[in-house]
């Protein structure tokens, strides 16, 4: 800071340095995220914690220690719905991760190499993403409906016949998977933007080297990539875990459970049963999944992620 | 025989050929991926201009006959109430959102960005990790309280909430702020611009193809939300269009035509803001790398 200005500063206002002023102006300025912080978010996450002590219904509530979490974790289906709902997560996020983010890293690698109409594919690749989840539920409900459904149809006519689809325990969740892929165009953006910031000079400087296109990819694409994948893959887990209103919309939950994802079977539980209790240590134990979950990505990603910082040439 | 062999082995070896069959392959695989997804919202649009007779049919029509514009008029009265009300509660809540988003999220990345204080980087890490908290881990303290305040069926627990920023568009702007220039701030400085007038003068007409992502981002997010809509309005007339679309399929379950009409109308907004503004969704995804 310059001085002369300070000098100034501290005419105006006796007493307080400009460092101190500019901090206190600063902590105004942050103040409604603050408060926001403490209001919608560590107040209700310490709120949800103690609650999950609790048992709740409309009327009451009393406090019962550990029972929720020793309800939840039991094996008894008519009592926990908490396994079930975590397999039917697990299931969809193991598949469904892997594919979106295989189909948005292939597409990026095509539209890369500087063809005609690539920002005409872009958009193309990208809408869906921005069309709301819940009509876009209406639509895979409409096109994978057994008896009429356009995808029966076409299977159809390679004598695959009778699948039931959303009506099935055994497929239903598929359908989801699916129509996450049909979404994968959001990953295409993030991988774009990473393989354009890849600076050419390398691509060029392991060609002189004698590095075939095979090599240039798992040389130059793959670690140059790798940050980006790395951040994908985090955001994909938990946004797979938190699917919603497809299965909401689409089955409710069923067949017989299939597609009772996690969030709906704790939004189930909270709104429709007004066990905010039991609910509450849903929630918790679901935080803290995804917290291990990322933790443990964040962990692996020293091994495979590549900063260019480590070797000390960063820009 | 031996020539002919030698000059398609010799066409077959050129570059150019090699180069134009990649091309022929990479052009290929994209069209058919661009073809599948684009199906589904082609065969929506044509589900919701079928005669109910051709809904069901299979093998599938592909082009209804007659086009049946009268299903667009059945699907908007066939609500309780008004269908404008759902358009219009939409707008409110996704507009109200913007204006609160950018005025909260504005200031605060502002001082994550520029200003020197005792904990900021602590603060900003916290900032961070919030972005990876699941909203479901506070919704159902905050929906007692919000209860309690007496403000369930009302938009203030939708809205209120965006006035007191969100981690994510903090980490927007401030990456934004971070690339004008600091020497623009020791000129202002000199001029003796204080920090609000280098906020105001200085750092906010420059942020606005930033502030423009935001508001964008913003408004998608608030139209395509469900979840909390879902658990806080459940009169009708303050459904957005989201709900009224929920609502349908659990009613009338089988209604085709009707329900896409619905999803389409749903879907028109986000999709006409992001052909409009394609650049700067783009943008903001390079600069976040993260989608909304």
């Amino acid at each position: 800071m310059n001085a002369n200005t300070s000098a100034i500063e501290r005419r105006k206002h006796p007493g307080l340095t400009s460092r101190q002023r500019e901090e206190i102006i600063a902590y105004l300025l942050i103040s409604p995220w603050i408060i926001g912080f403490l209001m919608f978010t560590l107040g209700p996450m310490v709120a949800s914690l103690g609650l999950s002590f609790f048992e709740t219904n409309l009327f009451s509530s009393r406090f019962v220690g550990l029972k929720n979490y020793a309800t939840l974790i039991s094996l008894d289906e008519t009592k926990s719905l908490f396994w079930k709902s975590l397999y039917n997560t697990a299931y969809y996020a193991v598949l469904s991760i892997p594919l979106t983010i295989g189909a948005g890293f292939l597409i990026a690698l095509l539209l890369n190499q500087n063809i005609r109409g690539q920002s005409a594919y872009r958009v193309l690749y990208y809408l869906p993403a921005v069309i709301p989840n819940v009509a876009a539920s209406m639509i895979w409900l409409y096109l994978f409906q057994p008896e009429f459904g356009i995808v029966n149809w076409l299977l159809s006519l390679f004598h695959i016949e009778g699948i039931r689809w959303l009506l099935d325990p055994k497929t239903a969740k598929l359908v989801l998977v699916i129509m996450s892929v049909w979404g994968a165009g959001g990953n295409m953006l993030v991988f774009l933007a990473g393989l354009q910031g890849i600076p050419t000079e390398l691509y060029e400087a392991a060609t002189i080297d004698g590095a075939g296109r095979w090599r240039r990819f798992t040389h130059v694409t793959l670690p140059m990539i790798s940050p980006t994948l790395f951040f994908v893959l985090v955001t994909s887990i938990i946004s797979s875990f938190q699917v919603f209103s497809n299965a909401y919309v689409m089955t409710g939950g069923g067949p017989a459970n299939s597609t009772l994802m996690y969030v709906l079977h704790l939004y189930l539980v909270a709104f429709r049963q007004y066990r905010m209790g039991y609910a509450s240590a849903l929630a918790w134990v679901f935080f803290v999944i995804l917290l291990l979950f990322t933790l443990l990505v964040f962990k692996s990603s020293r091994a495979w992620v590549y900063y260019e910082t480590e070797i000390g040439g960063g820009r | 025989m031996v020539a002919i062999h030698a000059a398609l082995e010799a066409i077959y070896r050129s570059k150019r050929w090699n180069v134009r069959l990649q091309n022929f392959v990479v052009h290929a695989v994209l069209l058919i991926g661009a073809v599948i997804v684009l199906f589904p919202i082609v065969w929506m649009l044509s589900t919701s201009l079928k005669p109910p007779t051709q809904v069901k049919k299979f093998p599938p029509v592909w082009i209804p006959n007659p086009i049946m514009w009268e299903n667009y008029i059945r699907a908007f009265t066939i609500f309780p109430v008004p269908f404008w009300t759902f358009v219009r509660n939409s707008l409110f809540m996704s507009l109200s959102n913007v204006v609160a988003s950018v005025m909260s999220n504005t200031i605060v990345a502002f001082a994550f960005a520029r200003l020197r204080f005792r904990g900021s980087q602590v603060l900003f890490l916290v900032v961070l990790s919030t972005m990876m908290l699941p909203a479901q881990v506070t919704m159902i303290p905050l929906f007692i309280l919000f209860s309690k305040l007496g403000w369930v069926n009302t938009y203030k627990p939708l809205i209120v909430p965006q006035f007191f920023a969100n981690p994510y568009f903090i980490f927007l702007m401030r990456q934004f702020y971070t690339t004008i220039p600091k020497e623009l701030d020791d000129a202002a400085r000199i001029d003796g611009c204080g920090v609000m007038g280098l906020f105001f003068r200085i750092m906010l007409p420059l942020a606005r193809p930033a502030i423009g992502i935001l508001a964008i981002f913003e408004f998608t997010g608030t139209w395509n939300w469900f979840l909390e809509p879902l658990i806080y309005l459940s009169k009708m007339e303050t459904f957005p269009l989201a709900l009224a679309l929920s609502y349908l399929r659990a009613t009338y379950r089988v209604l085709w035509s009707e329900l896409m009409v619905v999803s389409f109308v749903s879907m028109l907004p986000p999709v006409i803001l992001f052909f409009i503004a394609q650049k700067a969704y783009i943008q903001g995804i390079v600069i976040t790398g993260v989608e909304k």
